[in-house]
């Protein structure tokens, strides 16, 4: 039994003080999404059924191989920011925290396969 | 935390069917959810049938002459009959609003009534509303002011009280709090739309002195940005408040004092 008031058990621990800066990068990084994604597409899609050796000769520019680096952070790093809200909203306790660590290392571990996959096609 | 299915003992069973007034013509079906705690029950939909011909427009009224003509035991919250004092808040047709500004001429078929949706129930149509009123309490719904009282009054410039219209008029019906999903899963931190609506209120309010502390007690992942602009808030309110637009501001001015 608790005998925690009403007045208490809503103002809990009080206010985290966080929550506009993960509000500001999903917004910075929804906009530059808007600019890259369509751009991905259309240099991807050069790309598209081409040979081996064609493939490697798109990505060898620069052009298609920065914008593929730039969508594949960006889109991951808000995947990640996404992904956590979205864990916070449907999954509670512990496994909220091991979640989250989840996805982070996900993230962050996509994020360099990727890069080095793009790099080795570059250079 | 989400729950996708109710409890055992929260599952709706089909209660008892109301006979038929006698000699009616115009009769209407209603469909309305009963628990009563003291039974040790699963909570059960009652059906009822009003005779039309001798029934106001409105839910409410439907309500009353079922409690006052078919069966005593109907328990909800009444007072104003106009949409002012927000006691009759409720599900009707799958709607949260008032059952005395909801005309049943704007329903189609038979007329279901449910409590507020995910709240703990205290009886039949009442949902419990403490945490929501404590909520509310705590964002300081109140004038906070730093400077000596002012001989007279603190005062306001007509364009700083028009700051504060589609905001004073919310009467904590909590039609909207019950409608957001990120309030059902996380009503125990997310403040939800109502509590924050008032809280912009005041934020907005020329007069008060503690804007920055109000934004401070808000900065929270939970307590503000469990809102994903989902907007049932906004669609439901039955008074055409919009906290939704309210929420998003206060958003905007915590981005407006970080960068």
């Amino acid at each position: 039994m608790s005998f925690r008031t009403d007045r208490q058990r809503a103002v809990g621990l009080g206010a985290a003080k966080s929550g506009p800066e993960h509000h500001w990068h999903m917004i910075t990084s929804s906009i530059a999404l808007l600019i890259l994604i369509p751009l991905f597409v259309l240099s991807f899609g050069n790309a598209l059924g081409g040979t081996y050796e064609e493939v490697l000769a798109t990505y060898s520019r620069p052009y298609p191989s920065i914008i593929a680096g730039l969508t594949l952070v960006v889109g991951l790093i808000h995947f990640k920011n996404g992904a956590q809200v979205l864990i916070e909203d449907y999954v509670g306790g512990l496994k909220r925290k091991f979640t989250i660590i989840a996805v982070n290392m996900m993230s962050y571990t996509l994020i360099a396969a990727g890069l080095f996959g793009l790099v080795k096609l570059a250079l | 935390m989400v729950q996708l299915t109710l409890p055992k003992n929260s599952k709706i069973t089909t209660g008892k069917t109301w006979p038929k007034p006698e000699g009616a013509t115009n009769v209407r079906k209603f469909q309305i959810y009963r628990y009563n705690p003291d039974a040790g029950k699963n909570p059960s939909v009652d059906t009822y049938f009003v005779d039309m011909d001798k029934c106001g427009p409105m839910v409410l009224d439907a309500l009353i002459k079922i409690k006052n003509e078919i069966d005593a035991t109907l328990t909800f919250r009444r007072s104003c009959r106009e949409g002012i004092c927000g006691s009759c808040a409720m599900n009707i047709d799958g709607i949260n609003t008032l059952a005395c500004i909801y005309g049943m001429d704007e329903i189609k078929g038979d007329v279901k009534i449910y409590p507020l949706p995910h709240m703990p129930v205290v009886k039949d149509l009442i949902p419990d509303l403490t945490h929501f009123y404590a909520q509310h309490a705590s964002i300081m719904p109140w004038l906070e002011t730093k400077t000596n009282k002012p001989a007279k009054e603190w005062r306001q410039s007509i364009d700083d009280r028009k700051k504060l219209d589609g905001l004073y008029e919310c009467v904590m019906c909590a039609c909207c709090s019950t409608s957001c999903p990120s309030y059902w899963w996380n009503g125990d931190k997310y403040l939800g739309p109502a509590a924050l609506l008032h809280a912009y209120r005041w934020i907005i309010d020329s007069r008060d002195e503690a804007t920055g502390e109000r934004l401070d007690e808000l900065e929270d992942p939970f307590k503000l940005y469990r809102c994903h602009t989902i907007m049932n808030c906004s669609k439901t309110c039955p008074k055409g408040l919009n906290p939704a637009k309210a929420i998003a501001s206060i958003k905007g001015m915590m981005l407006e004092r970080a960068h």
